[in-house]
This record gives C-alpha cells, structure tokens and sequence, in this order.
C-alpha cells in the first residue's frame, strides 16, 4: 500500500491491526523454538567441557572424588533397548499390519483402541506394571524388568505408525498380488510391508529413539548400578536414570557428569530422528 | 488357502495376547491398589493427608498438583502453539516452514530428564532471580504470588511442562489449519479480507473443535509427564494457591517414594495413585481422540 494513497480511517485500522496480529504470530512461533535453542546450547555449553574418554570408558568415582564416566550407564542404555527392541518391534509391526489390513474384524477394532490406550499411558505407570509383573515375582530390580517396561513404550508407537503407513499404500497393490494367485499372508509381508518398508523403518527409529531416553518406567525396574552387572537379574545401570541421579545429587562434580551425560545421550536422539528423517526423504524421492 | 488361515490365526492370537497382556497389567496394578482402596476406600481420592510414617494416605494433594501444573502449562502453551502452527499454516513462507516446523518437532525428541536438568540449573535459577521478586514484589498481596524464593515449584514445573507440551499441540493444531479448505481463505481474501481477518474468520473460526481436541490432547501429555516434573517441582504434597510453594504431582510423588518405599501400606497407596492417574489420562486421551474423530468425519461429509 503506498504512503502517497490516503486510505479511510477504517481501512487504516484494518491493516494496522492485521500488522499486530502478524507480528504476535510471529513472536509466538519465535517463543516456540526458543527453549530448543536454549536447551541445546546450555547442555553444549556445560556438557562438552566435561565430556572426555573417561566418561566413556569409567565407571562412576564415589562421591566426592573427582574423575569418573558412565561407561556402565552408556552399556546398560544400549543393553536394555536393544532387548526391548526385539521384544516390541516385532509384535509392534504385525500388531499394525492387523489393524491396518482387517479393519473389519472385531478383533482388530478392540487391538487398535488397547494400542491407542497404551499410546496414553504415562510411562511411570508403565514402571508400576513391570514392577508388579517382573519384580516382585524375580525378588529384585532386574534390568529384564526394565527392558520390558521399555517394550511397552515402544510397542504402540511401532503399532501406531506401521498401520498408518500401510493405510497409504494403494490397494491396487494387494488386488495385483491376489490376482497372481499369491497367498493373502505373501502379499501382506512380501509386497505390502516391503512397499512401507522405509517409513516403517522411519516409525521403528522414532520408537527407539523415544525408549532410549526414557527414565521414569526404569527407576524401579532395572533400578541403578555404580558398577558393571552380570547378569539380567540384577540392577543396572542407565544413562537416563544416571542423569537423573547425579542431577539431582548435591555435588558439583556429579553434576557435571549429568550435563555430560544429556549432551551425550540429546546427540544419540537427534541423530537417530535425522538419520530416521533422511531415510524418509530419501525413499520419498 | 489354509496358509493364509494360519496367518490370520497367528495375527489373531497376537492380538489377543496384547489385550490380554494390558488387562492383565491393569488388573495387576489395580491388585496392588486394592489394601489402600479397601482400608480408605473412595475418600483416598479427597483425604489430603499424605504421612507414610503414620500410615496416613490420601492422593488430593497429588491430584491438585498434577490438575494445576497441568492446566497451567496448557495456559501458557497454548497461545504459543496455535501461533506457531498460524504460522507455519498461513505466514511464513514455504521456504522457511519445513525448518521451523523441524526444530518445533526436535523439541519432543528431548528427554524429559535433559528437560529436568535443564529446569534445575537454568529455569529454577531465573525463576528466582527474576520471576520471585517481580511477582511478589509487586503483586505479593495476591495468593497466587506469596511463597518463598526457592525457584523449585509450581511455577517452575509448569513451564517446563509448557516447553513439553508445545511441540503436541503445534502439530495437532497445523494439521487442523491445513485441512482447512483453501477456497475459504480464498473466498475471504476475494472480499477484501486482510491476512489477520483471513485467519481469524477463515481459519480459526472452522477450526475452534480441532484447536480443542489438540489442547486436550496436550492436556493428556501433562498430566502423566514424570521425571521433568519430579525434578522442578520441590515435591511437597501441600495444597496451596501459590505459585512459588513447592507441590507434587501423582507420577512425581511415585518416581519419588516408590523405589524406597518402606512397608506394603506405602506400597499400595503408591500403586492406588497410579491407578488414579492412569484412570485420568486414558478419560483425557479417550476424550481427545473422540473430539478429532467427530471433527474429521464432519469436514470430509
């Protein structure tokens, strides 16, 4: 609009007050993505200076001392989600593959509304079933315990995008896979899933992703550890539960460790979601 | 074909093995629950003492924690959620919307525990240095405002959750401005509209139930969110109008006492408050999805 034309008072108003609402807008979408900023340049700022072969390769010092990793944290967290991993990613994506494919059995209307229950229990219950389920029956914190409590998290996520990805796939597909004369369970695990495969992959990396940092169900399952553990029944330790552990300590040292220990375990679930958005693009394309 | 009937068998007995499994899970919680429920029985959900050494239970204080922190957080995201998702919907150009709406996304890769640490060290600190002595200040005569500057509160425990919650409720809320027909924000652009009288009569007003479904569902984020909370929060069960006291919620005072809990009346009660807060979310989340169902099948007709 240009000076040199008087517009009417109202009009004025008009653009004036749709130039306020612009810029509130845009304040809010800057508030928005501020805290990332800040969170990711505090735990740069305060976790690189600490982060060193130690902490990879230590076990945590005593209290007081100074030194020491989360060498045990780190194996623990790999451990227990890899163990959940293979205890929810299959089950997660033939739960998906039933709700997507017979919408019209009962059976898989009741799946999906359990699954979309699971998606909203908070995860500190989750810790309260496996507790009753796997503690008390196994006499102690168990990183088996742990590992299941993480399966439960990640099985509706698997669940959850699988099916939505499989609603997507064109259903000229499946009919030119029946009318080869193919078997119904071929056509869904040989054409279907392997049509979705790369964005299932995609879900099957967010769910990781998600497990990996994930502390509330593991702190009275798999428990904590200073040390390394044997065996599956015995405590263990984790990076999130460490993190929490030492953030919440009173010396200085430990928390330096935890500002170590969230930059560290922040650049595994930001690779894991880039690596997963990459792979997404890339078959997209 | 009878491979294919075996399939379907494995599928279904997978199935049911899963809803087995939740029931179960849920029965076994409710088991644990059950010495608390019998000696209290509805009144442990409005008893407001909480004294595991004199045997005394009662989930109000939590209750209260949990419903304010959250309310408040969805107070303070909201706003900022639907004007980021205007944003990405209907101003920024196409260019600079993938990047935001990414950065947006990253914020719920963070773990809640990096939230919590970041809530200690950076937000309790500000709180006290800034927020405490401007509110209190001047507005210390309010009830909302007394309470001592510790920066680990109610206060503090809802702008994390606020942070946390953002990302949700951005996300649902953009899906909900783009299904909005183009032709309408056409329409009102043909008739002289500015931007902002586009937005608001073509956009927000078709979207007011969608915009709903989206804060409830941020609601249902909140309520169950654990370590974060835990962490900021100062966890003292006290019912209190202050923004500054410290307060607990229903999953911190679990990720708190349970590990540690000494006898099995402690136990229970624990385990009743999980079952309080479990009943909550799934009622909110059910509740949710019930809004986004009813609002799609009445745009796609």
């Amino acid at each position: 609009m240009s000076d040199t034309l008087r517009l009417p008072r109202i009009q004025r108003r008009r653009h004036f007050k749709s130039m306020v609402a612009n810029g509130i807008i845009m304040i809010f979408a800057g508030m928005a993505i501020l805290p990332l900023i800040m969170v990711f340049s505090y735990i740069t700022s305060s976790g690189l200076p600490s982060l060193n072969l130690d902490f990879f390769v230590k076990l945590p010092a005593p209290a007081g001392e100074t030194g020491g990793g989360m060498a045990n944290a780190i194996a623990g967290s790999v451990l227990m989600v890899v163990m959940s991993g293979v205890m929810a990613i299959p089950p997660g994506l033939l739960c998906g593959l039933y709700i997507a494919e017979f919408p019209r059995q009962k059976l898989a209307g009741a799946l999906r509304f359990v699954i979309d229950l699971m998606t909203g229990v908070p995860s500190i219950v989750i810790g309260l079933f496996a507790y009753a389920t796997l503690v008390v029956p196994l006499g102690g914190f168990n990183a088996f315990a742990g590992s299941a409590a993480l399966a439960i998290i990640m099985l509706p996520v698997v669940s959850r995008t699988t099916e939505e990805i499989l609603r997507l796939i064109p259903s000229q597909l499946r009919e030119a896979g029946l009318a080869l004369g193919l078997p119904r369970w071929k056509v869904l695990l040989r054409l279907i899933m392997r049509a979705g495969r790369s964005a299932i992959a995609t879900g099957v990396f967010l769910a990781i992703a998600r497990a990996s940092g994930e502390t509330a169900p593991l702190l009275f399952t798999s428990f904590n550890n200073q040390y390394w553990s044997s065996s599956l029944s015995e405590p263990v330790a984790s990076l999130p539960v460490q993190i929490y552990t030492y953030a919440i300590s009173p010396y200085e040292e430990w928390h330096r460790l935890a500002w170590a220990g969230s930059l560290v375990l922040v650049s595994v679930v930001f690779t894991i979601n880039l690596m997963s958005r990459v792979l997404l693009k890339r078959s997209s394309n | 074909m009878r491979s294919d009937r075996v399939f379907n068998l494995i599928l279904r007995s997978l199935a049911v093995a899963i809803i087995a499994g939740f029931l179960g899970l849920t029965w076994f919680l409710w088991k644990s629950a059950l010495p608390t429920l019998k000696v209290a029985g509805a009144g442990f959900v409005w008893s407001q003492a909480w004294d595991p050494v004199a045997n005394e239970f009662g989930a109000l204080p939590f209750l209260w924690g949990t419903v304010v922190s959250s309310l408040l957080a969805l107070c303070f995201s909201a706003p900022v959620s639907i004007g980021a998702a205007l944003f990405l919907t209907d101003i920024a150009s196409k260019k600079i919307r993938s990047p935001i709406a990414f950065l947006i996304e990253m914020l719920a890769a963070i773990p809640s525990v990096v939230y919590g640490i970041w809530g200690i060290f950076v937000l309790a600190p500000f709180v006290r240095e800034y927020i405490h002595p401007m509110l209190n200040g001047h507005l210390g005569f309010l009830p909302f405002f007394v309470g001592p500057p510790f920066g680990l509160g109610m206060l503090t425990a809802a702008m994390v959750l606020a942070v946390m919650i953002t990302p949700t409720i951005t996300s649902v809320c953009r899906e909900v401005f783009r299904s909005v027909p183009d032709p309408l924000r056409e329409a009102a652009i043909g008739l002289g509209a500015t931007r902002w009288e586009t937005i608001r009569l073509a956009v927000l007003k078709t979207s007011i139930s969608g915009i709903f479904a989206a804060m409830v569902l941020g609601l249902g984020r909140a309520l169950g969110e654990t370590m974060a909370v835990t962490m900021v929060i100062g966890n003292r069960p006290e019912i209190s109008l202050s923004l500054f006291k410290p307060a607990a919620t229903m999953a911190s005072v679990i990720a708190n006492e349970y590990a540690e809990a000494q006898g099995d009346s402690h136990m229970s009660a624990l385990a009743a408050i999980g079952l309080v807060l479990l009943l909550v979310s799934s009622i909110v989340n059910i509740a949710a999805r019930w809004i986004i169902k009813r609002t799609e099948s009445k745009t796609h007709v």
